[in-house]
C-alpha cells in the first residue's frame, strides 16, 4: 500500500513540477508581453508543432533514421571491436590509439572533413554520428570482456573449453552489462553526433533533419518553430533512454544486480 | 598400500612478484581418500590445491599420476569446488549443473538429465529453474558441488567451500558431503581452516608450515564411516582435534 502510494508520488510530483513550469512560463510571457521571436510560450509552441508536423515529422523521421543507424553500428561496430580487442592483446594495441583519438576529438572538429571526403551527404552524417557513438560500446564492452570472474575462467579451462566456448558462455555473458551501459551512452551520443553533422553540413533539400529545421527557424526567426523541433530532439533522446533502460532491465533483470531490486 | 593416485616431490611455487608459496613439498594422495589440508592464512593451501588441479603450474618438482597412461586427469576426471559458489549469475541451476557436460558437447539432454539427477541428490530438486541469486548461500554452494559432481569425478577438489556459510548450514553440508563420497568413493582433497572440520570428514588431515609452504604432520584419522554427529561427542574426536589443534600450533609458532 505504502509503496503503491510512493510509485502514485514519485509519477505525480515531477508531472505536477512540469505542469507548473510551463504553466509559469506562459503566463511570464503573456504578462510581460514577451515577443514570440525572443521567447514564444508554450502554447504557441504547441501550436506550431500541430501547424507544422508534416514538415517537422518528416525531419524527426530523418534525424532517428541517421540516430538509429548510427547506434546499431556502434553496438555491432564497438562490440566486434572489443571482442577482437579481447581475444587478440595485438590488435588491442592497434587499435586503441586509433578510438581514443577519434573519441577525443571533437566530432565537430572532424565533421568538415568528412563532409568533404564522404560524396553522400547521408553517409556523411551516419559516419558523424557512429564517431562519437562507437566508442562507450567499445570501451565498456572491452572492459567487461576483461572482467571475468578469474575462478570460473579457472574452471572453464580445467573443463578443457575451447576458445569459442569461453567466449560464448563466460566471457559475452559477463560482458553484456557493461555492453548495455555502453549501448545507453552511445544512444544520446549518436542523436547528438547526427545533430552536430546536420549543423556542419547544413545540407537542404529533399531530406532533412531537425537541426537543418532549427538552423532555418533561425534564419527565418521563427523562434517557435526552433524551440518545437528543439522538442521534438529532447523528446527522441528521453525516448531513447527509456528504450535501451528498458531493454536492459528485460536483459538483466533476473540476474545482475544493476536490475535487480534489493529484497525487502 | 595401493599406489597413490598422485605423487608431489619437491614442489615448488615462486609467484612473479618473488613470493615463494610453495617449498620443497612432498605428498602422496591415496585413491579413495579424504584429506584434509589444514594451515595457517597464506601457507599456500589454496596454491597446492590448484597445482594439483593443474590450474597452476609448479616452479620447480615432480607431479606423478597413476594412472593409464600416466596422463594427468583432466576435464571430467578432475572437479573443483571453490570457496565462493562461483556461478554463472545469468544462468538458471541446471544450466549451471550442465556447463562441464555442455562443454564436452554431450547429448542436451542428456545433460539436462544427469544435471537434474546430481541436482536430486544435493537437495536440489524443484530449484532447477532458479536464477543463484534466488538462493541462499548454502543452496548456492549446493549448487557447485552438484556442477561438480555431474561429471562422476574420479578427484574432487574443495578449497574451503564452507568457509562463508552459517554454522548450521556448514554442519549439515559436511553431513551431505560425507554421504555422497560414501556412495561414490571418489578421492577428496579438501583445503580448510577449521580443525573440527577436518577431523570430522577426513580419514587423513595433513598441516602446512606458513609461507612457504610444505607438510610438517600428517595425521590419519582412524575412525570408520559412517560418521554421525554423535561422532563429534567421542573422545576419538576429541583427541584427534587436538593433536591437529597442537600441529596447527607448531606450525604457526615456527
Amino acid at each position: 500500500m505504502r509503496r503503491a502510494r510512493h510509485r502514485l508520488l514519485d509519477a505525480v510530483i515531477p508531472g505536477f513540477a512540469a505542469l507548473a513550469f510551463l504553466g509559469f512560463w506562459e503566463c511570464a510571457v503573456r504578462i510581460a508581453h514577451t515577443p514570440t521571436y525572443v521567447l514564444p510560450a508554450p502554447s504557441v509552441i504547441l501550436a506550431t508543432l500541430i501547424r507544422d508536423h508534416s514538415l517537422l515529422m518528416a525531419s524527426l523521421f530523418f534525424t532517428l533514421k541517421i540516430t538509429l543507424a548510427a547506434l546499431a553500428a556502434a553496438a555491432i561496430g564497438g562490440g566486434l571491436l572489443a571482442i577482437a580487442s579481447a581475444e587478440s592483446r595485438a590488435l588491442e594495441r592497434i587499435l586503441f590509439p586509433f578510438s581514443v583519438v577519434l573519441q577525443v576529438t571533437p566530432v565537430v572538429a572532424i565533421a568538415p572533413l568528412i563532409i568533404i571526403w564522404v560524396n553522400s551527404p547521408l553517409a556523411a552524417l551516419l559516419l558523424c554520428a557512429w564517431i562519437v557513438a562507437f566508442f562507450p560500446v567499445l570501451a565498456n564492452t572491452t572492459q567487461g570482456l576483461n572482467s571475468v570472474d578469474p575462478n570460473l575462467q579457472a574452471l572453464f579451462r580445467l573443463y578443457g573449453a575451447s576458445r569459442w566456448q569461453t567466449l560464448w558462455y563466460l566471457r559475452l555473458p559477463s560482458s553484456l552489462p557493461y555492453f548495455l551501459t555502453g549501448l545507453r551512452i552511445s544512444g544520446g551520443l549518436a542523436l547528438i553526433g547526427a545533430i552536430v553533422g546536420e549543423f556542419v553540413s547544413a545540407s537542404g533539400g529533399q531530406e532533412t533533419g531537425l537541426a537543418y529545421r532549427i538552423m532555418e527557424a533561425g534564419y527565418r526567426l521563427d523562434i517557435a518553430r526552433m524551440f518545437a523541433a528543439l522538442l521534438l530532439i529532447s523528446l527522441t533522446g528521453i525516448m531513447m533512454f527509456i528504450v535501451l533502460s528498458a531493454l536492459s532491465w528485460f536483459l538483466l533483470h533476473n540476474w545482475h544486480e544493476s536490475a535487480t531490486k534489493e529484497e525487502s | 598400500m595401493t599406489s597413490p593416485l598422485v605423487s608431489l616431490r619437491g614442489v615448488e611455487k615462486r609467484f612473479d612478484d618473488g613470493t615463494e608459496a610453495l617449498s620443497a613439498l612432498d605428498l602422496d594422495l591415496g585413491r579413495g581418500e579424504f584429506l584434509s589440508i589444514i594451515g595457517p592464512s597464506g601457507c599456500g593451501k589454496s596454491t597446492l590445491l590448484r597445482i594439483i588441479g593443474g590450474l597452476s603450474i609448479p616452479s620447480a618438482g615432480q607431479i606423478a599420476w597413476d594412472q593409464e597412461g600416466d596422463r594427468q586427469p583432466s576435464g571430467g576426471d578432475l572437479a573443483v569446488v571453490f570457496q565462493e559458489p562461483t556461478l554463472m549469475p545469468w544462468a538458471r541451476v541446471i544450466d549451471n549443473v550442465m556447463l562441464p557436460l555442455k562443454l564436452t558437447a554431450m547429448d542436451r539432454e542428456d545433460a539436462r538429465a544427469r544435471a537434474a539427477d546430481v541436482l536430486a541428490r544435493v537437495g536440489l530438486a524443484g530449484f532447477e529453474q532458479a536464477f543463484p541469486r534466488q538462493l541462499s548461500g548454502g543452496m548456492k554452494m549446493r549448487v557447485s558441488i552438484a556442477r561438480a559432481l555431474v561429471t562422476a569425478p574420479r578427484l574432487l577438489l574443495l578449497d574451503e567451500p564452507f568457509a562463508a556459510l552459517d554454522e548450521i548450514t556448514r554442519l549439515k553440508l559436511n553431513d551431505d558431503l560425507l554421504e555422497l563420497w560414501a556412495q561414490h568413493g571418489w578421492t577428496v582433497v579438501f583445503v580448510t581452516h577449521s580443525v573440527y572440520e577436518s577431523v570430522f570428514l577426513s580419514n587423513r588431515v595433513v598441516v602446512m608450515s606458513p609461507r612457504p609452504g610444505r607438510i610438517i604432520a600428517d595425521f590419519a584419522i582412524e575412525e570408520g564411516y559412517p560418521r554421525g554427529r554423535n561422532f563429534r561427542h567421542e573422545q576419538s574426536y576429541a583427541h584427534s582435534c587436538r593433536a591437529v589443534s597442537d600441529a596447527l600450533a607448531k606450525a604457526m609458532a615456527s
